[in-house]
C-alpha cells in the first residue's frame, strides 16, 4: 500500500506544481491519474521513485518514508518499483534480452552485470516474460529495430522483471495508436492482477481510463479534485478537472 | 468567352537572383592570392628552377635503396612502439578525464578544470609538446610516447566528451529508476550509446599515432623520423625513398587492421566475415583527421 | 539464432555472442594486449631521465620567464603572417588539386573501379607522409623557404581533402541526379546541378576545418627550413634563448586560437 502525506513539489519558489497532496492507493488494482497537462501528474508519478526530488511531504511505501532514503537505501526501494515510461525509455543499442535484464541490475553487483553474467532463474524468467508480452522471438533483436508498441512491451517487461510491489506507468500510451494503446492497457492490467500489486498510471485519454481503471483520480492545479470511480466521472466533474467546456462531447 | 484583362506585372528581365557577396569573396581572394604569392618570393624563376631540381631529385630518389634494413625495421619498430603506447595510455587517462568534462553528468566544479585540460592537450602541435619532452625526459622514445600521449588526451577526450553530451538521458533515466548502482547505470545506460563512436575515434587516434610516431623523430623524440632526417642531411635520397615507401606501407596497414577492429566491435563481425571477398565491412564515418 | 540455444536439461540459455564473434573479438584483444606487452617491454627508457624529469621541467619553465615579449615586433610579428600566408595558400592550393581526385575516387560519379583505386592510393599516400616530411622533401628539391612550406602542406592536405570530399559525393542522394539524367543533362550538368548544391555545406565544413588544422601545422614547418614562425623557434631553440621560445610559444597559441574562432564564426555565416 502506497500512502501520499502532504506531498508538494516546486521548480520554481512560489510556483507550486504539486500542493499538499494526500492519496492512498490500494493494494491492488489500476489507479488511473487524469488531469489537463503541466497540472503536476508526471511530477506526481516521478516524485514516488525520486526521479524528481519532492520539496516537502512523505511518501509512504512498505513501512518507509521513499522521501528520506538515499544511497544504497533509495536504489533498494527502487528495485521494488517498476516504472514505464511515455517513451519506453529502453536502451536502443541494447538488445531486447539485455534491456529486460536491465530490471535485474538493482539485484547484481556491478561486476557480474557489466560482464553480463546473469543469474540462471533470470535469463529464464525473462525468456518467461517474453512469452507473456507477446514477443517470442525477440530476445536478440535491437532495441531501436522494435515498433512503438513492441517497445513499450518491452518497457513493461523490464519493469515486471524487477518482481516489484508497485507499478507506476508515466503516461504508457500517449504516443501509441489507439489499438496498441488498448493492448498495452490490457497488458498492464494483467501485470496488476497476476502480481497481485497496484498499478498507478499517468494518462490523458479518459475513456481509456474509464474502460480500465479501479479508480480514477483528478488533478488540477497540483490538487487533488476528484477520487473516485468510472461512473461517477461525468460531464460536470470533468469539466471541473479540465477547465472549459469546448472539448467536451 | 473574353479573355480576361491581362495581369500587368512585368517579370523581371533576368529571373536568377545574382548575389553579390560570393563574387566580391571569390575577386577578393585571387587579389589575395597574388598579394601572399609576392610576400612570400614565389616567382615563376623560383618555381621553373625548383621543377628542373625536382626532375634530378627524383632521380636520385629512385631506385630506392633498401640495403640498410635493419636500421630501417629497428626505427620502424619504434615508431610502432611509441605509436602503441601513447594511444593506450592516451585512452586510459582521457576516458576518466572526458567523463568528467561531460557537463550532462557532472557538476561544473568537476567538468570545467577537466574542460580545461583537454584544451590546453589540444593546443599545441604534438611536434612541439615533443620538443618539451625531449627537453624533460632526454632524447629518445620515451618523450615521442609521452608527446604523442598528450595529443592523444586532447583528441579522444574532447570527441568522448562531446559524445556523452549527446547522449538521450531518458536511457539513463530508466535504468537508475530500477535501483541499479551508478558503474551499472554507466554500463548499461551511458556506455552503449557512446561504444560505438567511442571505437571509431580510438583507432582513429591510433592511426593518427603511427602517422605522427614517423616525425617525432626529427626532432629527436624517437623512432624512423630521427633516420629519415639523418638520411636527408646525408643526402642519402634513396634510402630517403625506401624509408618513405616503409612508412606508407606501414601506415596503410594501420588503416586496414583499424577499419577491421570497428568493423569486429561496432558491427560485431567475425574473421569469416571479414575474409568473404565482396561482404566488405562498411566504412564507418571518421570524426577527425589531422 | 545462435544466441539463443537450448541448454542439456532443455531450458533456454541466451549468450551475447556467437561463438565466432567470440572469437574475433578474443583476437582482437590477444593482439593488443601482446602489442602493448611487447612494446613496453622493448621501448628503450633510460631510468636516471626518467627521474630526473620533473628537475629538467621546473627549470625549463624558470629559463623561459620572464617572456621576451620586446622581441615580438622584430622577427616574430613577420614570420607568423609568413605562417599563415603558407596556410591559406597551401590550403587554396590543395582544394584545387584534391577535387578532381576526390571526384575520381567517388565510386558514384565515376564508375570505373581501376580509376577510383588509382584516385584512392594517391589520397592515403598524401595522407600518410606528415607534412613535416613532406616538407623536408620540398625544402630538398625547391630550397629552404615558405615556397617548400606551402607545397608540404598543399600535398599533405590532398588527402584529407580529397578523401572527405569523396565520402560527401558518394554519400549524395542519388535522386535529383536521376532526375536530371532523364532530362537528358551531359555529365557536367549533372555535376553543378546535381551534385555541387547538395556537397556544398559539405565543401565549405571541410576546407574550413583544414585551413584550421594547416594554421597548426604551418606553424612546425620553419623546424625543417620551411618557412613560416618555425624557423624563428628553430634558431631560438639552437641558441638555447628560452625567453623567446616562450614567446614563440605563446605567439602561435595566440593564433591557433584565433584561427579556430574565425573559422566558428564564419562556419556560422555560410554553413
Amino acid at each position: 500500500m502506497l500512502t501520499l502525506r502532504n506531498l508538494s513539489k516546486s521548480y520554481v519558489a512560489g510556483t507550486p506544481v504539486l500542493q499538499d497532496v494526500n492519496l492512498e492507493v490500494a493494494a491492488r488494482g489500476i489507479t488511473a491519474i487524469i488531469g489537463a497537462s503541466g497540472t503536476g501528474k508526471s511530477t506526481l508519478i516521478r516524485c514516488i521513485n525520486r526521479l524528481v526530488e519532492p520539496t516537502s511531504g512523505a511518501i509512504l511505501f512498505e513501512n518507509q518514508d521513499l522521501a528520506r532514503l538515499s544511497g544504497q537505501a533509495l536504489r533498494n526501494a527502487r528495485r521494488h518499483i517498476g516504472m514505464v515510461f511515455q517513451e519506453y525509455n529502453l536502451v536502443e543499442r541494447l538488445t531486447v534480452m539485455e534491456n529486460l535484464l536491465t530490471g535485474r541490475l538493482g539485484y547484481v553487483s556491478a561486476w557480474r552485470a557489466w560482464r553480463r553474467k546473469f543469474p540462471p532463474e533470470d535469463i529464464r524468467h525473462a525468456f518467461e516474460l517474453l512469452d507473456v508480452v507477446g514477443l517470442g522471438g525477440f530476445a536478440q533483436q535491437r532495441a531501436d529495430a522494435l515498433s512503438g508498441g513492441q517497445r513499450q512491451r518491452v518497457g513493461i517487461a523490464r519493469a515486471v522483471m524487477q518482481e516489484p510491489r508497485l507499478l507506476l506507468a508515466d503516461e504508457p500510451t500517449s504516443s501509441l495508436d489507439p489499438k496498441t494503446s488498448v493492448e498495452i492497457m490490457e497488458l498492464l492490467a494483467t501485470v496488476g492482477r497476476s502480481r497481485s500489486i497496484p498499478v498507478l498510471v499517468n494518462m490523458h485519454d479518459v475513456e481509456l481510463a474509464k474502460r480500465f481503471a479501479d479508480r480514477i483520480v483528478g488533478m488540477r492545479g497540483g490538487k487533488l479534485v476528484f477520487d473516485g470511480i468510472a461512473a461517477d466521472l461525468d460531464d460536470a466533474k470533468l469539466t471541473m478537472i479540465y477547465g472549459g467546456e469546448g472539448w467536451l462531447q | 468567352m473574353t479573355r480576361p484583362a491581362a495581369v500587368s506585372r512585368a517579370f523581371p528581365s533576368d529571373p536568377f537572383r545574382r548575389n553579390v557577396w560570393p563574387r566580391i569573396a571569390a575577386v577578393a581572394l585571387v587579389l589575395y592570392v597574388i598579394y601572399a604569392c609576392s610576400q612570400l618570393d614565389v616567382s615563376w624563376d623560383r618555381v621553373q628552377t625548383g621543377l628542373q631540381n625536382a626532375a634530378r631529385f627524383f632521380a636520385r630518389l629512385f631506385p630506392p635503396n633498401f640495403k640498410r634494413w635493419d636500421l630501417l625495421t629497428k626505427g620502424l619498430s619504434e615508431s610502432l612502439e611509441i605509436a602503441v603506447l601513447a594511444s593506450t595510455l592516451g585512452i586510459i587517462l582521457a576516458l576518466p578525464i572526458g567523463l568528467c568534462a561531460a557537463r550532462n553528468l557532472m557538476p561544473p566544479w568537476v567538468s570545467w578544470p577537466a574542460r580545461l585540460l583537454v584544451v590546453m592537450a589540444r593546443s599545441f602541435h604534438p611536434v612541439i609538446v615533443a620538443i618539451i619532452f625531449v627537453k624533460a625526459v632526454g632524447f629518445g622514445a620515451l618523450a615521442g610516447t609521452l608527446a604523442l600521449t598528450v595529443a592523444s588526451i586532447g583528441f579522444i577526450g574532447k570527441l568522448f566528451t562531446e559524445a556523452i553530451e549527446e547522449i538521450s538521458l531518458k536511457q539513463v533515466e530508466a535504468v537508475r529508476a530500477t535501483g541499479a548502482p551508478f558503474p551499472s547505470v554507466l554500463a548499461f545506460g551511458v556506455l552503449p550509446q557512446v561504444f560505438s563512436r567511442f571505437i571509431g575515434f580510438a583507432t582513429y587516434q591510433l592511426d593518427s599515432n603511427l602517422r605522427n610516431s614517423t616525425m617525432v623523430g626529427i626532432v629527436g623524440a624517437g623512432g624512423i623520423g630521427g633516420t629519415l632526417f639523418a638520411a636527408f642531411q646525408r643526402f642519402d635520397y634513396d634510402f630517403v625513398c625506401a624509408i618513405l615507401i616503409a612508412i606508407i606501407t606501414l601506415i596503410m596497414i594501420g588503416e586496414v587492421l583499424a577499419t577491421a577492429v570497428r568493423a569486429i566491435f561496432i558491427e560485431n563481425a567475425t574473421f569469416f566475415d571479414l575474409l568473404r571477398p565482396g561482404g566488405k565491412m562498411r566504412r564507418v564515418r571518421h570524426t577527425d583527421d589531422d | 539464432m545462435a544466441t539463443v540455444v537450448h541448454n542439456a536439461i532443455g531450458d533456454r540459455i541466451w549468450r551475447r555472442f556467437t561463438p565466432a564473434q567470440r572469437l574475433s573479438r578474443f583476437v582482437v584483444y590477444l593482439v593488443i594486449v601482446a602489442a602493448i606487452v611487447v612494446s613496453i617491454q622493448t621501448i628503450e627508457v633510460i631510468p636516471e631521465f626518467l627521474a630526473d624529469a620533473p628537475e629538467q621541467v621546473v627549470d625549463l619553465f624558470a629559463r623561459m620567464w620572464p617572456v621576451d615579449f620586446a622581441h615580438y615586433p622584430g622577427s616574430v610579428h613577420d614570420a607568423l603572417i609568413e605562417t599563415i600566408h603558407i596556410a591559406t595558400l597551401g590550403t587554396l592550393l590543395s582544394i584545387i588539386l584534391a577535387l578532381p581526385v576526390g571526384v575520381l575516387a567517388a565510386r558514384n560519379l565515376v564508375p570505373f573501379a581501376g580509376i577510383n583505386f588509382v584516385a584512392k592510393l594517391v589520397l592515403v599516400s598524401s595522407r600518410s607522409v606528415n607534412s613535416l616530411v613532406w616538407a623536408l622533401l620540398f625544402v630538398g628539391i625547391f630550397g629552404p623557404g615558405a615556397l617548400a612550406g606551402t607545397l608540404a602542406i598543399a600535398f599533405r592536405s590532398i588527402g584529407f581533402v580529397g578523401k572527405l570530399f569523396g565520402e560527401a559525393l558518394e554519400e549524395a542522394n542519388a535522386g535529383p541526379i536521376e532526375a536530371l539524367a532523364a532530362a537528358g543533362a551531359p555529365w557536367t550538368s549533372r555535376m553543378t546541378f546535381g551534385y555541387w548544391p547538395q556537397v556544398k555545406p559539405a565543401f565549405w565544413s571541410i576546407a574550413l576545418f583544414r585551413w584550421d588544422i594547416n594554421v597548426r601545422e604551418s606553424a612546425v614547418l620553419g623546424l625543417v627550413g620551411a618557412g613560416g614562425i618555425g624557423m624563428t623557434l628553430d634558431s631560438a631553440l639552437n641558441l638555447f634563448q628560452w625567453n623567446r621560445v616562450a614567446l614563440i610559444l605563446i605567439a602561435i597559441l595566440a593564433v591557433v586560437i584565433l584561427a579556430e574562432i574565425a573559422v566558428t564564426q564564419v562556419r556560422q555565416r555560410i554553413i
